[in-house]
């Protein structure tokens, strides 16, 4: 009986424990959807905020949030991928891979506030980019490395070795092989990576506040500065003006962030189900 | 899950297989591109030295002023009084991260051993798509969500504004849920099958094959996750600065403003210069360390467990 009802408490725990964690993404989710959901209008997303208290738009901090994400990918993604490839095809155990997996999991764990001091004493200040994209950008990247790195050594690793033993059979090169072989099979897994590694972008702050600057301004070129939609809901909450504008923006924040992940699940479903 | 740890732990799948015979244009044009790749690779180590370079650079300074002592162990952080002891900053840190694990770890631990052992696969597929979503809701999101909701919650229980370490520790535990959750789990299923049907073929419940015998085989993998979950708490910054109250004093009670690390560092760079500025860079360098340092220790454990397993 002792043991019995143990189990069923402790199964009931757990029960609790899954759904729990359910239920703070759905509170997080639908209070920012019931708040937000009255902001959201053309004039809101497309126009420039004015006034004191910020009023009007959030145009120019969504444009500045997508141009630095799109530019710190593709900075980021040729590197990561090669790095992946040579480490999943060409590496040979030793003191040398390990240093760089020592590297990347270090990389991978730096709390963003330093990389955003990194970036402010590297790109902005030592390399003279000023706050700009640009140098929010290449500070991201530093971010996003070990992370679209990981995903595509297991995007490749997970690429059947008979395969590459039938290109290596009709006498490919190993170049040959990566490049035409193992590379098409895996990059619908490599994407699923590269969309989930923009959706961190997209959401992160302490990196771009100290790069990109804080400036409301609609930056055209890379050496523009500019203010994210995460640094714009920061400085509306932290100031307490116009929280309306804070709950719009959040919601439009989550929005983003939820489709680039929604679409990776979708791709990599989709992906599942062809190889069967 | 485990047929890609199969393919992670292999060998190159290219071993000896590589053309023996070829012409010099194409040896080269290989070499190149493998040497190519090799330095991507090496971008990784290149950013960490870069990182420690130049924030280090910026920090070294406060060895002479205000001196690597008065730095480390003083108790007052003011920039008016030029006061820069980071006492009370870790202190804040330190309360913040346990409160964090305290409340975070066992939430993350049950829903990995939920899905792992408990959920259908139809549960499965609802709740672990919440734990991956859970990663990807942005910090400012957290703490803003923090700030408008559970902050006038706290303030009713505490008596005072809200803001404090209370209210940065929960918001803290949902947001180092998923790291710990997702890792949990992946211990959980890399204990071999055998060892579950033997347990249960001895009579015992659910229960006691998950207490019993799954926990102590993951031991290793739970503990590593955890301290993952550690760094991620002791680095997060923008959550924790939207309700922390960034006040740099000691631990007072749960309702009253604490800062943290990461947190003076936002509150302080925009203004900042001269020593004050140094300071940061300095707080930076701790940073680094730390979450260096429990990466290595993370390692070192998994090393340790790989030899003796």
């Amino acid at each position: 009986m002792g043991k019995r009802w143990a189990n069923r408490i402790a199964i009931g725990t757990l029960w609790f424990c899954g759904l729990t964690t359910v239920a703070i993404l759905g509170a997080v989710i639908v209070y920012v959807f019931v708040r937000g959901i009255g902001q959201i209008t053309p004039e809101f997303i497309f126009t420039k905020p004015h006034g004191v208290n910020a009023e009007g738009g959030i145009g120019p901090t969504i444009i500045a949030t997508l141009y630095v994400t799109g530019l710190s990918m593709l900075i980021v993604t040729p590197i990561a991928v090669l790095a992946a490839v040579y480490l999943a095809e060409y590496a040979v155990q030793g003191r040398l891979v390990n240093a760089i997996r020592f590297a990347a999991d270090t990389l991978a764990s730096v709390p963003s506030i330093v990389m955003g001091l990194f970036g402010f004493a590297f790109f902005v200040e030592s390399m003279g980019l000023g706050f700009s994209v640009l140098s929010g950008a290449l500070a991201l990247a530093f971010l996003m490395l070990p992370i679209v790195m990981r995903a595509t050594e297991e995007a490749i690793r997970s690429v059947p070795r008979y395969i590459r033993w039938g290109s290596y059979g009709l006498g490919a090169s190993q170049w040959q092989t990566v490049s035409r072989i193992v590379l098409p099979a895996a990059s619908p897994r490599i994407l699923t990576g590269l969309i989930l590694a923009m959706g961190r972008a997209v959401g992160e702050t302490a990196v771009v506040i100290f790069t990109m600057g804080q400036a409301i301004y609609l930056p055209l070129l890379p050496t523009d500065p500019g203010r994210s939609m995460t640094v714009h809901l920061y400085m509306l909450a932290m100031e307490g003006i116009n929280m309306e504008a804070a709950y719009g923006t959040a919601l439009l924040l989550m929005a983003m962030v939820l489709s680039f992940n929604l679409s990776a699940r979708w791709l990599s479903n989709k992906n599942r189900r062809l190889q069967g | 899950m485990t047929e890609q740890r199969e393919h992670v732990e292999a060998a190159p799948p290219h071993m000896g297989s590589v053309l023996k015979m070829m012409s010099r244009a194409t040896y080269f044009r290989e070499a190149a591109l493998r040497n190519l790749f090799l330095l991507c690779a090496v971008a990784a180590v290149a950013g960490v030295a870069l990182i420690f370079v130049f924030v280090g650079v910026r920090g070294w300074p406060v060895v002479q002023d205000p001196g690597l002592a008065a730095f480390l162990f003083g108790s007052e952080w003011s920039a008016t009084n030029d006061a820069f002891g980071i006492l009370p900053l870790v202190t804040g840190t330190l309360v913040v991260t346990i409160g964090a694990l305290l409340l975070g770890a066992p939430l993350a631990i049950g829903t990995a051993v939920f899905l792992s052992e408990i959920a259908s696969p139809r549960m499965r597929s609802i709740v672990r798509p919440a734990v991956e979503m859970l990663a990807g809701v942005p910090s400012v999101v957290f703490g803003f969500f923090g700030l408008v909701i559970l902050r006038p919650v706290v303030a009713a229980l505490t008596g005072g504004m809200g803001f404090g370490p209370l209210t940065a520790s929960v918001i803290l535990a949902v947001m180092i849920v998923p790291t710990i959750s997702t890792l949990t789990e992946d211990a959980l299923r890399s204990v071999a099958p055998g060892i579950r049907h033997a347990s249960y073929a001895m009579g015992a419940t659910t229960w006691q094959t998950i207490y019993k015998v799954l926990l102590p085989a993951a031991k290793i993998g739970i503990i590593d996750a955890t301290i993952l979950g550690m760094g991620r708490a002791i680095g997060e910054t923008m959550a924790v600065v939207m309700v922390a109250g960034n006040a740099p004093q000691f631990f007072a009670g749960l309702g009253e403003p604490i800062v943290t690390l990461t947190s003076q560092i936002v509150i302080d760079m925009s203004y900042a210069s001269g020593t004050h500025r140094t300071a940061l860079f300095g707080l930076a360098i701790i940073l680094f360390l730390i979450s260096m340092g429990l990466v290595a220790l993370v390692r070192t454990l998994s090393r340790h467990a790989e030899r003796q397993g």
